[in-house]
């Protein structure tokens, strides 16, 4: 690996940041660097051997994306990325049975790039229906079931969260959707590779992949579109007709390679990388706990995927304790770190109060990480929020005993 | 977002972090801002018999150029009158830590601090005053 171990900086930070993005694996690296070179050619020519050494090097990389979420070859579309593949889901599926039905169930959670995809559904006459969810960041199946009716073309609800990491009810969602003639969408993008995901025992029918969240490529991406009973789309993207006019466009070999290795990966060392990963996680929450008080966990323990922590530390604004962790890549749920001055509304939605949101710290473990660096972001975090705890008049006020919700806060 | 030299300074080696006994008549005490806004400040000023800020104090929850602003602060005040300590403006504040635009509000939450704490000592002030006519 190229990441520096030990004697981490500002510069070179220790990074735990793994739902943001996944370095890539070296192996995957080394599958697609052929393509960028001597087997450069395009998978679409059909007239030499050139082009069809590339196309079937695709071919191989589709059945190995297939392959990780049981489903079949023909059933993967190409596409830039996850945020494409939301997009081409909801808007393709939309536009092709609006005459049908019109409405979208999704939920609160959910990543921009389907919410925002949603709010420009809604302005082409669609209805879309925002799911609440459970304190624990999980929707209930109860209000999902009662919610669905026989207007509704599609329930959209992520199989993974990318903040805090909850893994939401999707074989139960599937069964329910399946039983109401409801098309089943999931962006299981921090999802895919992390745990297993069969597509016919989920009864998914359209499923958002991402490349660079598995140790893959950036740039690449894929979506599932179930076959049979079969799914239906428009294409947003017109040309040439590649990937069954689904999607135009020549298709990116090395990338594609990339994907696919990454799948194939994922795939052979899910159960041992998972079991490594919860261990990680143990002993960074049982460690953090033991050095401070009021570590607050922002959903749920259990229902999580092994490399991710969202834990809020009472009393100390998340961007301060990042700029006193600079060298850990983290991030925060805090506004500061965005141009708003909202708090995340993945914690909002959760029930979070906006005070203990502006402390949030994401921490991301993943492939790469050893319990060298586990260890050391635990003393580092520990240190540093005691050091800011010190100097927090919130801190001072709950030491008193005051409530610090009796005080009339000013807006600002 | 690269903060500047002063600015970190100021967040790792913060001045008179600390609290005075607010009951105090000599002491004003500024609390401003809102835990669900990400920031808060408290900035306490000590003042002597000549109207000169002798000690200041503070305690900020908040990002690291809130922490600053309000370090900043608490050593400008220091020495000054009342009347000289309340014409700081937060441009200064903004100017002297090279406070990224984004950041601008915390120095006007730092301006607030100093104003606040400024009115408190003068309502005790006067409040004694009146009592000991």
């Amino acid at each position: 690996m190229s990441m520096t171990k030990g004697n981490w900086s500002k510069d070179t930070p220790l990074y735990l940041d793994y739902q943001a993005t996944t370095p890539m694996d070296p192996r995957v690296l080394e599958k697609m660097l052929p393509f960028f070179s001597e087997r450069f050619g395009n998978p679409h020519s059909r007239t030499h051997q050139i082009g069809w050494d590339a196309e079937s090097a695709v071919e191989v990389a589709r059945a190995q994306v297939a392959s990780l979420i049981g489903a079949t070859h023909k059933e993967i579309i190409f596409t830039s990325g996850a945020t494409e593949s939301n997009n081409l889901a909801l808007n393709g599926v939309g536009r092709f049975y609006k005459d049908k039905r019109n409405h979208i169930i999704t939920c609160v959670t959910e990543h921009k790039c389907v919410l925002d995809t949603c709010r420009h559904l809604e302005q082409d006459g669609f209805e879309i229906t925002y799911m609440p969810v459970q304190q624990n960041g999980l929707i209930n199946l109860q209000e999902l079931d009662a919610a669905i009716t026989d207007n509704t073309l599609m329930v959209s609800i992520m199989a993974v969260n990318n903040e805090i990491g909850v893994i939401q009810p999707i074989k139960e969602i599937g069964a329910l959707c399946r039983k109401k003639g409801a098309f089943f969408h999931t962006d299981a993008a921090q999802a895919v590779g992390k745990i297993p995901l069969d597509v016919d025992d989920m009864n998914i029918d359209l499923m958002s992949i991402s490349g660079h969240k598995l140790y893959g490529p950036m740039g690449i991406g894929a979506l599932y579109v179930r076959r049979r009973p079969r799914v239906r789309i428009v294409a947003m993207i017109n040309g040439g007709g590649q990937e069954r006019g689904m999607r135009s466009g020549t298709l990116p070999t090395p990338l594609c390679v990339g994907l696919g290795e990454a799948c194939e990966l994922s795939e052979r060392e899910m159960g041992v990388e998972t079991e490594r990963l919860k261990m990680m996680r143990e002993r960074f929450y049982t460690k953090i706990n033991e050095r401070l008080d009021e570590v607050f966990l922002n959903g749920d323990l259990e229902q999580r995927i092994p490399g991710n922590l969202n834990i809020s530390f009472a009393y100390v604004e998340g961007e301060g304790l990042m700029m006193g962790v600079n060298d850990l890549a983290v991030s925060s749920g805090s506004a500061c770190t965005s141009a708003s001055l909202e708090p995340s509304y993945v914690l909002r939605a959760l029930g979070v109060e906006e005070e203990l949101a502006h402390t949030s710290l994401r921490i991301g473990f993943g492939r790469f990480t050893t319990q060298e660096e586990v260890d050391y972001a635990v003393e580092k975090i520990a240190n540093e929020v005691t050091r800011l705890r010190a100097m927090s008049p919130l801190w001072e006020m709950a030491q008193e005993g005051i409530d610090i919700k009796s005080i009339e806060w000013a807006d600002h | 977002m690269a903060y500047s030299d002063k600015l970190l300074d100021h967040y790792e080696n913060p001045r008179n972090v600390g609290s005075l006994n607010k009951d105090e008549g000599d002491i004003g005490t500024g609390l401003v801002g809102a835990p669900a806004c990400g920031d808060v400040m408290k900035l306490q000023i000590k003042v002597d018999e000549d109207g000169i800020i002798e000690d200041a104090k503070f305690k900020t929850f908040g990002c690291g150029s809130a922490i600053a602003s309000s370090s900043l602060v608490t050593e400008w005040v220091k020495g000054k009158t009342v009347d000289e300590a309340s014409e700081i403006k937060n441009t200064h504040i903004a100017q002297e830590l090279s406070l990224p635009p984004v950041k601008i509000h915390c120095s006007i939450l730092a301006e607030d601090a100093i104003k606040a704490a400024i009115a408190d000592y003068k309502s005790k002030k006067s409040s004694k005053s009146r009592a000991a006519e």
